[in-house]
């Protein structure tokens, strides 16, 4: 072991049926370094994450912790916690219904016995040391997902450890956010604990890393001090391709102009919903990729959602091709030819334990009706075509789809609203959580749907991808449509200042 | 619905897995095992179990008689409850806990349009279908109600069927104003006895073609995808077009239809019926056939066959301990230990341990080669 390592896995091997998801990976991280851990979906850095604090037991290999003699038996997350290594998960595995303070301290007091009162003058101490704005007795549930995400860095932090493991922590947090995270980071930093940091956000990495560590297909690439590696090598070493896919994008949207022309496909007038949006007024042409954007919680979502009849339309008129149409559940809009990818993959996304041909089919299926249903030779040729189009990894179509790695759950997402071919196709955060070779493959995909004739919204946190695949952006602020930019106002600086506002006011 | 992989290629990746471990993966596997168990300890204990012979019924009609045809013939009920409460548990992922006391009020309306209202009647005073088919009507509002409850009003199925189960009995002596009715026309037991010149039992029939029922509706609607996708995650089968609610509501109502059924085989076994005591228990056996056929009782995926077969196992288990002279009374006790023993080794947990037992040695062995 090193002299300044904290924590050195060696030769680790995690295999599922039918897949290897880990071979011979070694990671080393040192004391007081902020160390990224990249690679695409299904690389494998979930798993190597989840093998160091004992959430699966690994198949080979040997971690070594500092302060531990010899190598580290880490059996249950108790142990690894036991080690200081605390972890932040993506999604956050806090108790809602609890509060702030017993989140904090659940499942670490001493005895039978609890000092309400002490416990939360010290979650006060906590939440005011790192600026999170709850408090101690709020019951978390209550908290925007962003506080809840925060307290959860709390919680570890709070735990002494010397290894902290943030697995997407950013990922629904806004830019003043980010900041404050890697405020705290970078503290925690100069205290000498170790951070490995995963996430999708190139920016992000270069920002707050001092070293990287690239995963590709369950195999180590290599560790790079952040300055000996530019960017496009980064991503070349994640795809494992010397390639500039990100010029190709922006050359390919020289097209997107044509689509200015052409009849509406759907307009919506004073659209609104019970998710409390103001009413709206909505419309796209055929072949026209446009998008919402704003902040989170400004309503972009929930625009979609009342288009698809997701939530409990309230108001407002909706004409699919210039005749009138009425929409008031899910199914309505997918006889209309309109298709929906919601923005919680996990939550309403997937049916996870159905195998990935059954999601597939399911929306197809919805829509051919429960007396006709497809035989089970066709249903494994449409799920055979889609998985080789969209390259989706997955060991058979009769995988569970929980098993697959985000993205490729993603794509058979995707997969299931193309087979129903769609007339307009609304994507709410397709790139959430997904690796950089995805986001581009998607992206692509958006493009040469519109291409074709069918039309597309397109929403997305990062501006840039909404920048390279939309022509109009409707901007939402404070659960309302406060404007749409397109041609040259479509820049980063137009679009930031009009989510902003208050100049023209 | 689940069918086992047939897919060549999905085998061909998983070459080295020895031929236990496929075994122990396949659903079925903790129902047969148990049932080759059950007929193995038969055979050695005493193989006259499975004998068959021809004797007379009460009518003087040669039939077959037996213990194999007696596990087939009393388990007819319980396999169509089994067969609705997979359904049920699948879409809402609970039980319904009133099948026992729906099957009573089923079974007194039958009882009731037979005989006219009278106590007693020689003859059926209507069309024996037609009476069967009102049993069926009010079969499905009842089991619509616990629907309504389950999937409108979102209480949990143990809780909204409690109702049923605590009412049903006195509602199906209401029905009969609390008097016990018996049809003495023999017409009406040829159901649940032997149809004259046929010396198989009639519910071994009806069995079969329930199941045959079941076996086209799954082929030719897509209620086994829905009833699945709606119980794994009714949040997204909403938004890919699905009526979580309704599908909910509708496998309640099937499971109502089978109750009614079930509750009119067990009538025409005597021809009259003991509101307290008719199918007393049963719903217990039902959700344990369910278990035994290794679908999880949270919901979700299932396969029907495995509870039909666990149906099966609960039966013949029945029938082996009566026939080894354990008191009536005894008896569930004796049932449960076999019943812990099952559930035990059909738990993942378990099941996980027992293939990685048999995996440590291959994976030492290819080391050494």
């Amino acid at each position: 072991m090193q002299e300044s390592a904290v924590l050195e896995m060696r030769g680790i091997c995690k295999y599922f049926p039918g897949v290897r998801a880990l071979q011979n990976v070694d990671f080393t991280l040192r004391e007081g370094e902020i160390h990224a851990l990249m690679g695409e979906n299904g690389a494998g850095k979930s798993t190597l994450i989840k093998v160091l604090t004992g959430v699966y037991p690994r198949d080979g290999g040997e971690v070594y912790i500092k302060g531990v003699e010899g190598a580290a038996v880490i059996r249950s997350p108790q142990d690894a916690q036991n080690a200081g290594i605390s972890t932040v998960y993506q999604e956050i595995t806090l108790c809602p219904n609890l509060s702030v303070a017993e989140n904090i301290f659940i499942g670490r007091t001493k005895g039978n016995l609890t000092n309400w009162r002490a416990m939360n003058k010290r979650t006060g101490e906590i939440l005011g040391s790192l600026g999170i704005p709850a408090a101690p007795q709020q019951q978390l549930g209550t908290c925007s997902i962003a506080v809840q995400q925060m307290v959860a860095i709390a919680r570890a932090v709070d735990m002494e450890c010397k290894v902290l493991i943030l697995d997407e922590p950013t990922s629904s947090l806004d830019d003043q956010e980010v900041q404050k995270l890697f405020g705290l980071m970078r503290d925690l930093r100069s205290k000498g604990v170790g951070i490995i940091f995963v996430t999708h956000f190139l920016e992000q990495v270069y920002e707050v890393c001092d070293r990287i560590t690239v995963l590709r297909d369950g195999q180590l690439v290599g560790e790079y001090v952040i300055e000996d590696l530019p960017r496009v090598q980064l991503v070349s070493k994640m795809l494992g391709k010397e390639l500039d896919d990100m010029a190709d994008i922006k050359g390919e949207s020289g097209g997107v102009a044509i689509s200015q022309e052409g009849a509406p496909v759907l307009e919506a007038e004073g659209l609104c919903s019970n998710a409390g949006i103001k009413p709206f007024d909505f419309s796209i042409r055929k072949g026209e990729v446009n998008g919402f954007t704003g902040l989170l919680g400004s309503g972009r979502s929930e625009c979609v959602r009342a288009i698809f009849g997701a939530d409990h339309v309230t108001g407002g008129a909706v004409k699919m091709d210039g005749k009138e149409v009425r929409i008031k559940k899910p199914l309505d809009a997918m006889k209309q030819g309109i298709g929906y990818l919601p923005e919680d993959r996990k939550g309403d996304g997937i049916v996870g334990d159905l195998s990935v041909r059954e999601n597939i089919i399911l929306a197809y299926q919805v829509m051919k009706g429960f007396f006709r249903p497809i035989s089970r030779a066709q249903a494994e040729a449409f799920a055979d075509d889609y998985i080789k189009l969209l390259e989706i990894k997955t060991a058979s179509a009769d995988t569970p789809i929980k098993s697959l790695s985000g993205g490729n759950q993603q794509k058979c997402i995707l997969a299931r609203w193309l087979l129903t071919e769609p007339k307009y196709l609304i994507l709410d955060e397709p790139t959430r959580g997904i690796d950089i070779g995805t986001k581009i493959e998607i992206q692509k995909l958006v493009l040469r749907l519109a291409e074709k004739g069918t039309s597309v919204t397109f929403i997305s946190s990062e501006i840039d991808e909404m920048l390279r695949t939309c022509s109009r952006l409707l901007v939402m602020r404070d659960r309302k449509l406060v404007g749409e930019l397109t041609g040259e106002d479509l820049t980063q600086t137009k679009i930031m200042a009009t989510i902003a506002g208050g100049d023209e006011e | 619905m689940t069918t086992p992989v047939k897919d060549p290629e999905t085998q061909l990746k998983r070459p080295d897995e020895p031929l236990l471990k496929r075994l122990t993966r396949q659903q079925l596997f903790i129902p047969i095992a148990a049932l080759i168990l059950l007929v193995l300890f038969n055979l050695i204990a005493d193989p006259t179990f499975f004998a068959i012979s021809i004797k007379e019924n009460s009518l003087g009609n040669p039939v077959l008689s037996g213990n194999i045809i007696s596990v087939l013939d009393n388990a007819s009920e319980l396999v169509m409850l089994a067969i609705g409460m997979t359904l049920v548990t699948a879409s809402s992922g609970g039980q319904d806990i009133s099948v026992g006391a729906t099957m009573a009020i089923a079974g007194s309306v039958i009882l009731r349009m037979v005989c006219g209202g009278q106590i007693t009647a020689d003859t059926m005073q209507m069309p024996l279908i037609l009476a069967v088919l009102i049993g069926i009507v009010v079969s499905i509002i009842f089991g619509a109600f616990n629907g309504v409850l389950v999937a409108y009003f979102k209480i949990q199925p143990m809780v909204a069927t409690l109702i049923m189960f605590t009412a049903g009995r006195s509602i199906a002596a209401w029905i009969n104003n609390n008097q016990l009715p018996i049809i003495n026309d023999i017409a009406f037991k040829y159901a649940g006895t032997f149809l004259p010149g046929i010396p198989v039992p009639t519910p071994i029939f009806i069995t079969v073609f329930v199941i045959l029922a079941f076996w086209l509706v799954l082929k030719f609607t897509t209620l086994g995808l829905y009833t699945q996708s709606v119980g794994i995650n009714a949040g997204s089968s909403r938004l890919n077009g699905l009526d979580p609610k309704l599908i909910k509501l509708l496998t309640y109502v099937i499971l109502g239809v089978c109750v009614a059924i079930a509750g009119f085989v067990r009538v025409s076994r005597s021809g009259s019926i003991n509101y307290s005591r008719i199918a007393e228990n049963i719903e217990m056996d039902a959700i344990l056939a369910v278990a035994l056929g290794g679908n999880a009782l949270g919901g979700g995926k299932f396969n029907i066959y495995g509870s039909i077969l666990g149906a099966y196992v609960i039966q013949f288990l029945t029938t082996t301990l009566y026939k080894y002279d354990v008191p009536s009374t005894a008896l569930p006790a004796y049932k449960a230990v076999v019943v812990i023993l099952l559930v035990v080794l059909s738990a993942p947990v378990v099941r996980e341990k027992l293939a990685n037992m048999k995996k440590a040695p291959a994976k030492s062995a290819k080391e050494v080669s």
